[in-house]
């Protein structure tokens, strides 16, 4: 019972063997990939999941919030008033109160948002030109929340009694501002909130997916047992490394694709720019948070620290970036946190394209932040791969 | 110090493996303490000892997955020390516990070592080694799904697959039943006659008198190597064999006199050994010459010394 192939002494250098040993490799991961359904699965509804829930669930400009109203006043600039604040979609206006003892109660209790009281003589001090109170209560404990809103009736009490303040008492309305704001609101004028969301989520999504799976790899070979004789073959851990990510930068790819497509035919999301910079950028993105997780991965000496690992990784990538608030409302060190997470500058990069059609040039701090870090993930990892079991 | 046994198959010359004064300590217990050892080609060479007795350490630090703390040598020709990536080419590892693909089939675990080892034809090497283990209706068998027997016949399957010059077997035949252990023991003799070398750990003593040469190794000592033979002798041991009614009760009273060194029930007898022969002589010529068993003097066996050698151990380092 002999051995198949001869032993050459030169087998086993130079590149051709070394990229044969990483295809190696690679076809054992995608065979185990194939095998192992629930990760399949997940892999495939994790983003699905994402897209819909903060596609659809989230919106940081909330119309419709409930209002409760204490009319003491009976004229008609009270439900011109009133009218005017319907109109403007922000407001749906549920209960009538009696008294303010009991506006204060319903908002305190939570069951409306915005409390309106016009005061008794409110129309007759008006025309004397008194310039009587509206008082508008906010439940402003969650400032987006209430913020759209509030900025909406800024803008609706200059022309609400236009009107009625006419003939006698046309002095009274307000005058014209003696110059012109021009406000342009550039690649999202409507302001809509998935415009932002739906490119950011491409990047958490792939955080998190690519992080965990790479997480696990090597553990899982170490505690299936599979690492000793893997370690006593003659493949590199470089060459392991590759292998193992190669995979994942696939199916971070046809994520990505997904993500894309639901972008552009469930949510609307434009891409305004170059498509072939965002995959090449994408597959960027993709390498460097495998390179973090394959890191992970040497590091942890079983799968729950790896996952331990991940999300604690995740966590501040998901609050630090921009994704979830803005960027430039954190603090110093908190910035500069942030300039230090990957995702930080792929956000900068997916909606610069998609939603400002930015081209390399405008992106290539981002850029050359994602390589840099890529490197620096992937030398770490093959530093602290054990080629050895001491 | 290796002699030439007089069973071996060649009188091939050449050495394969040699260390000397290997050291390693885990967390400052040291486990394999000063070893030297050659092997010479086309042998097969047994390490047997207790359990935790470094057998494992010491075929791991030569094929390159452990570093050694101390000593030096050679494994085919190649330093352990800087070398291991060569070794690695040459060298087939087989773990003592499964360390196959358990997710991946037969087919799929062959051909990705061949990859691993730049086969030129992956595929047909492993259709080979498929054909040579009788595998060829199981080939697309998950190797998880398998039964002791065939992991064990797969394992080896794969760590021949790239036609290595020196095999490391950590105890290839635990849990596995006499049949498979036979026919995997016809195997090893096999590709010793091709050349390669076999160093194998195990606890069985019938596979160790399968061996061409055997090296006795407990708690980080080499305590005794040579042929089953050699060994045997060099222990220097006095044996009476000894058979008739309550033995249980005559082994409790034998362990108590002088010069008794080692009292073991083997099926019906009892093997009293010392290796002071007269002193053995001296405490039991009353109970040889009065009964009621019967007392014969023989050879003492490969067990007999292994049992010895380990409560030995036990009386310096325990």
């Amino acid at each position: 019972m002999s051995a198949g192939a001869g032993t050459g002494d030169g087998r086993g250098r130079g590149l051709a063997a070394s990229l044969g040993r990483i295809y190696a490799a690679f076809v054992k991961e995608l065979l185990q990939l194939r095998r192992d359904r629930i990760t399949f699965a997940t892999m495939i509804f994790i983003p699905l999941f994402q897209l819909f829930l903060f596609g659809y669930a989230i919106n940081t400009d909330p119309k419709h919030l409930p209002t409760a109203v204490l009319i003491q006043d009976e004229s008609s600039f009270a439900r011109s008033f009133l009218s005017a604040m319907r109109v403007s979609d922000y407001f749906d206006i549920r209960a009538s109160a009696a008294s303010e003892q009991e506006l204060d109660h319903l908002i305190l209790s939570g069951k409306v948002q915005f409390g309106v009281q016009i005061p008794a003589h409110f129309g007759r001090d008006l025309i004397r030109g008194e310039r009587p109170a509206v008082l508008v209560i906010a439940d402003a404990s969650d400032p987006v929340a209430a913020g759209g809103a509030v900025s909406a009736l800024q803008g609706l009490s200059s022309s609400v009694f236009s009107r009625e303040l006419t003939g006698p008492v046309a002095n009274l309305a307000p005058k014209p501002l003696p110059y012109e704001l021009r406000i342009h609101r550039r690649y999202n004028p409507a302001g809509e909130t998935r415009l932002n969301i739906v490119p950011g989520l491409m990047g958490t999504i792939l955080t998190l997916t690519m992080l965990i799976f790479t997480a696990l790899s090597v553990t899982r070979e170490v505690e299936r047992g599979t690492m000793e004789s893997l370690l006593a073959m003659p493949i590199r851990p470089v060459e392991i490394m590759l292998g193992k990510i190669a995979p994942y930068l696939v199916i971070g790819g046809l994520q990505g694709a997904l993500i894309l497509g639901a972008a552009k035919l469930l949510f609307g999301v434009p891409i305004v720019g170059s498509l072939a910079l965002l995959v090449a950028l994408t597959l960027l993105f993709i390498l460097a948070n495998l390179s973090v997780g394959y890191t992970f991965s040497t590091i942890a000496t079983s799968q729950l620290q790896a996952m331990q690992m991940s999300f604690f990784f995740f966590l501040p990538n998901i609050l630090l970036s921009g994704f979830m608030f803005p960027f430039r409302g954190m603090p110093g060190w908190a910035q500069a946190v942030g300039e230090a997470l990957p995702l930080t500058h792929y956000l900068r990069i997916v909606r610069g394209i998609m939603l400002k059609g930015a081209g390399f040039v405008d992106l290539q701090t981002d850029v050359l932040a994602l390589g840099a870090f890529t490197l620096a993930a992937m030398t770490v990892a093959v530093l602290r791969f054990r080629q050895t079991l001491d | 110090m290796t002699m030439q046994p007089a069973t071996q198959p060649e009188p091939a010359s050449e050495i394969v493996i040699d260390v000397h004064g290997l050291t390693k300590s885990f967390g400052g217990r040291t486990v394999v303490r000063n070893l030297s050892m050659q092997v010479h080609r086309g042998l097969i060479y047994g390490f047997l000892g207790p359990n935790g007795s470094g057998k494992t350490t010491t075929l791991r630090m030569l094929c390159g997955l452990l570093t050694p703390d101390g000593g030096s040598g050679t494994c085919l020709g190649y330093d352990i020390l800087t070398q291991s990536a060569e070794i690695k080419r040459h060298v087939g590892y087989m773990t003592q516990r499964f360390s196959l693909y358990a997710d991946l089939s037969i087919r799929e675990n062959l051909e990705f070592v061949a990859r691993v080892y730049n086969l030129p034809d992956p595929r047909a090497a492993a259709r080979d080694a498929i054909r040579r283990l009788g595998l060829e209706n199981r080939a697309d068998q998950l190797a998880g799904e398998l039964s002791g027997g065939w992991k064990q016949r797969l394992a080896l399957g794969a760590c021949i697959l790239p036609g290595p010059q020196l095999l490391l077997l950590d105890e290839p035949t635990a849990g596995v039943d006499p049949k498979a252990r036979r026919d995997f023991w016809d195997e090893i003799h096999t590709l010793a006659h091709e050349g390669i070398t076999v160093l194998v750990s195990t606890h069985y003593m019938d596979e160790a008198e399968r061996c061409h040469e055997i090296a006795y190794i407990a708690y980080g000592d080499l305590l005794a190597q040579g042929t089953v033979d050699e060994v045997i002798a060099d222990a220097h041991l006095a044996t009476y064999t000894v058979t008739g009614p309550d033995l249980a009760d005559l082994a409790e009273r034998l362990k108590a006199l002088p010069g008794v060194d080692m009292v073991a029930p083997f099926g019906t007898a009892l093997h009293v050994s010392g290796r002071d022969a007269a002193a053995l002589d001296a405490s039991t010529r009353e109970l040889r010459e009065h009964g009621p068993q019967v007392w014969t003097p023989g050879d003492a066996t490969l067990e007999d010394v292994f049992i010895d050698l380990m409560s030995r151990t036990k009386d310096n380092f325990a």
